[in-house]
This record gives C-alpha cells, sequence and structure tokens, in this order.
C-alpha cells in the first residue's frame, strides 16, 4: 500500500498549522497509509490533532534543534525518515519553513519537487497553476519519494475523528547542520480575527494614495465586525503596512466569504491570493482596472470617499 | 567579499506569454533581468561597497540570457557567468539548482544571493536546493541584511513579523523585494559592461552530463482555469456605499 507522508508545521504550544490539516483532509481520498511527520517544540502535543484528521502514525521530534536553526536539521531527519520508511508521497505546504526544508530534501533524495500545487486527484499526478493562475498543468508525479508541495487554502479542513500513534524521531544532528540560528523572534499577534480566517475581508491598494488612508480600512473592518485588513504588495513594498497583511502569490492566500477591494489594480499576483472569496466587491476609479473582471459587485469611483460614506453606512445599519 | 549573485532572465512579464508546446517560450521572445533578482544584483552590490571583493553574476539559460547578465554588470556587478546548454531546455528547480552550484563551486564565495521566487516560474525553491548541494546554511526571504562581514546577520520575513537569524559564512540569501531599491545602470554603467568578461559554460565545462539534467516533470495537460465572471459595475453616483452595504446585508456578513 502506498505511504504518504505530510510533513506537519506546528506550534510551541502543541498545535498543528491548518495546513497541514487542509493537507491531510486531502491526502485521506488518495488511499493508502496515511502519516505525518512533525518536528519541534509541541510535536508530540500536536499529533493528537493530526491523528483527528487522519494521519495513523505520526513521527515526531519536540528537539528545539529544529525550531532553533533554520532546515537543515528539519531536512537532514526528513532524509533519514526515508531512507528507513520510504514513502511514495510526501506533501508539504507552500509556507516558509516548509518550502526551504522541501527544497533541501529535493537536492538530497535527487527528486523533483512540484510547487504551486491546488489539487492532487491520485498519487501520480498534481495539478498546478501557471501564469499567476490562468493556466491549469497536470503534471505527472515522480521521483522516490515524490515531492509536492500545496498552496494553503487548497482545501478545506475536516476532522475525520482518528487517533494517531506517536513514533518518537531519533536523528542525531551533526554541528555542522546548526548554522543559520533564529536569535530572535518578534511577532506581533494582530488584534481580531485572522486574515486568513476573518469571513470578511477588506483589502487596500496603491489608490489609497497615503499610508493613512489604511486607518480608514481599520475602521470599516471594526464597523462590520469578524473582518481583517489585507493589502498589495505594491503597498507593503512601499512599507505602508508589513508583510503579514500582503495578499497574492507571494503572500497569503485567503478565502473569507465577502473581500472588498480598494484602490487595487487586481494584477494576476493578487488575484491569485483572493479569487477564491465567495464574493468580490472592488471600488476603483479607472472602469477598465481587471479586478472588475472578477468582480460580483464592481463600483467605478473614488475610494476615499466610497470608504467614509461606507463606515458610517455600515454603522447606521448595525445600529 | 566574494558574493555571487543568481540572477534568471525571463520573458518580459508586462507581454502575454507564449507557449511552445507546453512549456513557456523562452527563445526568441522579449526578455528581461528577473525584476525580483535586481534586489538581490542591489544588495550584492552593496555589500561589495561596504567590504570591497567581487560581485560574479551566474545565470543557466538560453545564450539570450546573456542580456540579464549585462543589465546586472551595467548595474556595476564584475563578471558573469552563463550556462547555456541545449539540454537544459526543460530543467526544473532541482536540474538548476544542480547547474548553478556546479558553476558556482568553480571559484571560492562567501555569500550567495538569489530572488526569493521567480517571476515566471515563481516555484521558490530553487535556492534552497541550491543551498544543498552548496552545503551552506540558508536564510530565505530576507528583508534587512544587518550585517555581513565574518558573520551573516539579517531579519527573515515570517508570516507575523519577522524573526533574526544568523549564520556564518559561507551562505545563501533571498532577498525580498523591501530589501533596498535598486539602482538604474548610468550611461558609463552600460558601457563599461561591455568590457567586462562573460564566461560561457556548457554541461560538459561543469563536468555534467545529460542523465544529471533530465528533468523528472512531465506535463500531461494544460487547461484554461475557471475563471470567475464580472458581476454588475456601477458609477459612483453618491450611493455605492448604500449599494455595498446592501450587498454586504445580502451575503450576510453584517
Ligand atoms: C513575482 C511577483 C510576485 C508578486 N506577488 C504579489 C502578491 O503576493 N500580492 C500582490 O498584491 N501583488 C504581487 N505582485 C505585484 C503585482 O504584480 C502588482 O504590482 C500589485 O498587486 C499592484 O498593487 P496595487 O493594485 O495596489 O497597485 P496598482 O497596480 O498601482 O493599482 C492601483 C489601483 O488603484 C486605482 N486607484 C487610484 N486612485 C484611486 C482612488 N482614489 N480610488 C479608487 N481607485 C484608485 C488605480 O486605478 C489602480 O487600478 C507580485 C509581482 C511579482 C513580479
Ligand atoms: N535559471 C536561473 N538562473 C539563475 N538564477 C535562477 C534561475 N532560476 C532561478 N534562479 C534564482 O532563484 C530564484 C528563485 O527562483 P524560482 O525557484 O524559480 O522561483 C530567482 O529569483 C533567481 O535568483
Amino acid at each position: 500500500m502506498a505511504k504518504i507522508w505530510v510533513f506537519a508545521e506546528v506550534t510551541p504550544e502543541g498545535k498543528a498549522d491548518t495546513t497541514a490539516l487542509e493537507i491531510l483532509t486531502k491526502a485521506r481520498s488518495l488511499g493508502g497509509e496515511l502519516e505525518a511527520v512533525a518536528l519541534g517544540p509541541g510535536a508530540t502535543q500536536a499529533a493528537k490533532e493530526l491523528g483527528e484528521y487522519g494521519a495513523t502514525t505520526v513521527h515526531a521530534s519536540d528537539d528545539d534543534v529544529y525550531s532553533d536553526y533554520v532546515a537543515q536539521p528539519a531536512a537532514q531527519a526528513l532524509y533519514q525518515l526515508c531512507r528507513e520508511h520510504s514513502p511514495e508521497l510526501i506533501l508539504f505546504a507552500q509556507q516558509y519553513d516548509s518550502r526551504d526544508i522541501a527544497g533541501r530534501l529535493s537536492a538530497k533524495t535527487g527528486s523533483t519537487l512540484m510547487t504551486n500545487v491546488m489539487d492532487i486527484p491520485d498519487t501520480n499526478t498534481a495539478k498546478t497553476a501557471i501564469f499567476g493562475g490562468t493556466t491549469i498543468v497536470d503534471v505527472a508525479l515522480e521521483g522516490e519519494p515524490k515531492l509536492v508541495m500545496i498552496r494553503p487554502k487548497s482545501f478545506a479542513p475536516e476532522a475525520s475523528g482518528g487517533e494517531a500513534s506517536v513514533v518518537p524521531v531519533e536523528v542525531s544532528i551533526s554541528d555542522e547542520l546548526k548554522k543559520a540560528k533564529r536569535v530572535e523572534r518578534h511577532e506581533e499577534a494582530a488584534s481580531g480575527p485572522k486574515l486568513d480566517e476573518a469571513p470578511v475581508v477588506v483589502s487596500g491598494g496603491r489608490g489609497l494614495q497615503e499610508p493613512g488612508n489604511f486607518e480608514l480600512l481599520e475602521q470599516l473592518a471594526g464597523a462590520i465586525g469578524n473582518a481583517a485588513v489585507g493589502a498589495t504588495r505594491a503597498v507593503v513594498d512601499s512599507g505602508w503596512v508589513p508583510y503579514a497583511l500582503q495578499i497574492g502569490q507571494t503572500g497569503i492566500t485567503v478565502k473569507p466569504s465577502v473581500y472588498i477591494a480598494f484602490g487595487i489594480s487586481g494584477a494576476t499576483q493578487h488575484l491569485v491570493g483572493m479569487k477564491g472569496a465567495k464574493k468580490i466587491v472592488a471600488i476603483n476609479k479607472d472602469e477598465d482596472a481587471p479586478i472588475f473582471q472578477i468582480a460580483d459587485l464592481g463600483v467605478v469611483g473614488d475610494a476615499l470617499k466610497v470608504l467614509p460614506a461606507l463606515i458610517e453606512e455600515v454603522k447606521k445599519r448595525k445600529g | 567579499m566574494n558574493i555571487v549573485v543568481c540572477v534568471k532572465h525571463i520573458p518580459d512579464p508586462n507581454l502575454p506569454p507564449e507557449m511552445d508546446g507546453t512549456r513557456l517560450k523562452r527563445e526568441g521572445v522579449q526578455g528581461v533581468l528577473d525584476p525580483g533578482d535586481e534586489f538581490g544584483v542591489e544588495a550584492g552590490l552593496q555589500l561589495k561597497e561596504q567590504h570591497g571583493g567581487e560581485v560574479t553574476l551566474v545565470s543557466m539559460g538560453p545564450p539570450a540570457a546573456r542580456e540579464a547578465i549585462t543589465r546586472g554588470l551595467s548595474m556595476g556587478a564584475d563578471k558573469g557567468i552563463l550556462v547555456s546548454d541545449d539540454a537544459l531546455q526543460n530543467a526544473d528547480a532541482l536540474v538548476t539548482a544542480r547547474v548553478l552550484a556546479a558553476a558556482i563551486k568553480r571559484a571560492e564565495f562567501d555569500l550567495v544571493i538569489a530572488g526569493v521566487e521567480s517571476t515566471d516560474g515563481y516555484t521558490g525553491t530553487m535556492p534552497a536546493t541550491l543551498a544543498e548541494f552548496l552545503d551552506v546554511p540558508m536564510i530565505t526571504f530576507v528583508k534587512e541584511l544587518e550585517n555581513a562581514e565574518g558573520n551573516l546577520k539579517v531579519d527573515r520575513q515570517t508570516a507575523d513579523g519577522y524573526h533574526v537569524v544568523e549564520a556564518p559564512l559561507p551562505a545563501l540569501i533571498t532577498v525580498t523585494a523591501g530589501v533596498n531599491e535598486p539602482r538604474y545602470a548610468s550611461f558609463k554603467g552600460i558601457m563599461a559592461a561591455k568590457k567586462k568578461p562573460v564566461d560561457e559554460l556548457s554541461l560538459a565545462d561543469l563536468g555534467l552530463s545529460g542523465d544529471d539534467v533530465a528533468s523528472k516533470q512531465t506535463v500531461k495537460e494544460l487547461s484554461p482555469a475557471e475563471e470567475r465572471k464580472a458581476g454588475e459595475v456601477v458609477e459612483d453616483d453618491g450611493t455605492a456605499a448604500e449599494k455595498i452595504a446592501d450587498f454586504l446585508a445580502e451575503a450576510k456578513v453584517i
């Protein structure tokens, strides 16, 4: 029977990253033996959740070495595990740490790594999107193991209620692999709902003219409630808002019930991160802006006029 | 410091992509230095200005990829290496990394710089695979270079902020668009670039064979993505806020 592995990122508090649960949910439908690998503080504790989403076994190590040092120890451990257990397919989430680890593993195993995957119809095929998501490509998976990296939010996570047995990972990591060391962590937990989980995303682009106007988006999000603020890369690169708000190809993917775009042109690299929204509203002063091609409601107008009026209107209706 | 910057030559992203069967057409189309790699070149040049040394540009691609190198040379880099070979037409990230590693290893280096992801391929994994072949530590998503002499110290972007990461040299980093403001090539720079050395290498020059570079990715099928349809588009006649609020109410989010 095919052995399928999901590489799960975990938090020190013992929570599995949502991407791992998404991928496990999909992987259950592929048949075969489904297992997870989790490395770093919190791994053993996260095994329970991974089990609930379909992993029957979790190869886990709580060793700090996997979180203190970037990618090298984890890639080495995965490689050792591959040699011992010969999985047929390893699935990763396309995000920071997993990406580095998968890239390194590809060199070690000599197997090609499929990236930007949005679906795996079976263990031999990956669907990926090219040209900013406008063209779908079916690619034949090859390699021992086959390595696949899946875009976050490609599948909706659904628990199956299983239970995983934990197999401790015991790999010795030489000093040679302890080089790129994290010495400080600066992470601000955002107030309000998380951007990738919020049912409503109000997002701004260069059309908002100046950084101060992002405050209006905050106010609108506050008025709507249960809404988060997002941004395009253009404004992130200009330093208006932190990178954590960037939506798109090199940022995060959101799938809210409603996405409201203020002063965003609709470049393919932005669209790929938000076109999974159920409904899209766009406000842009250029009637030819590409964002209108995918908007359910488009308003040709000045975002700086519409925004304050909308804040008042929403407040009024919510009473 | 000996700095190596990976530069990719890509079809002009402002023109609609042309296909050659199931592959992106790369020859006979207007090409440019990947805009993402300009940040890498700039980072290399700034380090050279601070610490001395040399900036070498390395690229794998068709003969026309030399344009990308020339562009970086006119910004101020010292020399280039172009690996070009018919056998590389199908190269995936793994093959690209193997080839670039072989080219980079021919000389001593302190730091290799690449983009976070290429504009046309956007796998974003080539640099990690390259770091593994070079057997050096790697820090991706660098948004600020705090120090590079002796020990590397950088700010690495994360989902919710950033981490400060340190590594001994030699090392590899990938830089984000926020890291610097790439300079324009001056007229003098453009003239000087013409005289700078560019090594053109084949696979045989690198001691690699066709087997080493056989891509394992086969495309089965191409199809257009399902497109969303445009809905109603209205001019703002002063009632846009009400229309949007109605829409939000209908979607049951207010
Ligand atoms: C490799 C790569 C990866 C990328 N990844 C991402 C990514 O992850 N996310 C992302 O967003 N981008 C990404 N980009 C950048 C992308 O190509 C666009 O440059 C970017 O999305 C544009 O942002 P924008 O819409 O804010 O700005 P612009 O394209 O400048 O659009 C501004 C819009 O505002 C409108 N406007 C101006 N004034 C007003 C007003 N008063 N009221 C209403 N409308 C107004 C204008 O008509 C225009 O349409 C990437 C690019 C590359 C090459
Ligand atoms: N053929 C190539 N030649 C030189 N550098 C490359 C090549 N392909 C990728 N790179 C580098 O690797 C980075 C990431 O590319 P990718 O993995 O294709 O997204 C790019 O920004 C370049 O710096």
